[in-house]
């Protein structure tokens, strides 16, 4: 059962992860684009993590994939529709499979295959207990950086003289 | 229980992918998800390594909970200059954008 899980979420991955980026419609690759961070949150699953799969269904799923649909809308145009340069697309390809082939077959050529998971897998204690007295300082700065980087987004965002 | 090189492998198809379309859009949205693509395969990465390594498998969840804050942020502040370019320029090609450093 397992197994199949793994198969189905990889097909699902792949798949939404090239059809957001070559989907006609934007808001349609948006949309795929939140499908794939879902199927992510399926690996996290299958991996006994389902701490950080929650925080990627509330985070990704829930706040940033709701974001992007909404700034796609906002920003709609029919002028999207003409296609990528051939040239470009061209070289895209080249690069992604050359980085591909290359980790891939780097990887091939060690003994991660033969690696198989073992121990228990971490408990929520564990987790809060290392992220509050191991990086308790860095949770605080990542909370600041969060509200900065809110602030910056809504100063930006603004419209001048609309106060 | 799958093997650590098969979750890899996912990892290294789904960095390709984002490779491919930072390299090949323009459209600025787009490269917005191919960087969301890319930052996710990383973020499996740091979990699948967490799993599989014997010692210690707390800490590489830990640095994925707080890798996946800080991508919120960059997206966060990312549509808001793709709004901002928009308002502006009307048009959010990348290309177009270049005449922006003369």
């Amino acid at each position: 059962m397992p197994e199949l899980a793994f198969v189905a979420l990889t097909v699902l991955a792949v798949t939404t992860a090239i059809f957001a980026l070559e989907s006609k419609e934007v808001v349609y690759g948006a949309i795929s684009l939140a499908i794939m961070l879902l199927s992510m949150a399926g690996f996290f699953i299958l991996l006994d993590a389902p701490f950080v799969a929650m925080f990627q269904v509330i985070v990704y799923v829930g706040a940033v994939a709701v974001l992007i649909i909404f700034t796609v809308m906002l920003v709609r145009e029919e002028k999207w529709l003409k296609v990528e340069s051939g040239m470009l697309q061209r070289i895209g390809v080249i690069g992604g499979l050359a980085v591909g082939v290359a980790f891939g077959l780097l990887m091939l050529n060690t003994t991660l295959g033969s690696v198989i998971a073992s121990g228990e897998a971490a408990s929520y204690a564990q987790i809060g207990i290392v992220m509050i007295n191991d990086y308790g300082a860095a949770l605080e700065v990542l909370a600041l950086l969060l509200a900065a980087s809110l602030i910056g987004a809504l100063m930006l965002a603004r419209v001048d003289g609309e106060e | 229980m799958e093997s650590l090189l098969q979750y890899l492998m996912i990892s290294v198809a789904l960095f390709a992918i984002g490779v491919y379309g930072l390299v090949s859009k323009r459209n600025a949205i787009r490269l917005l998800f191919s960087v969301e693509i890319l930052a996710n395969a990383g973020v499996l990465n740091l979990v699948v390594f967490s799993r599989f390594l014997p010692a210690t498998n707390v800490i590489g969840q830990v640095f994925a909970l707080f890798g996946i804050a800080l991508l919120a942020a960059e997206a966060a502040v990312g549509l808001a200059l793709i709004l901002v370019a928009y308002r502006i320029r009307e048009d959010i090609d990348v290309l177009e954008m270049r005449e922006l450093k003369e």
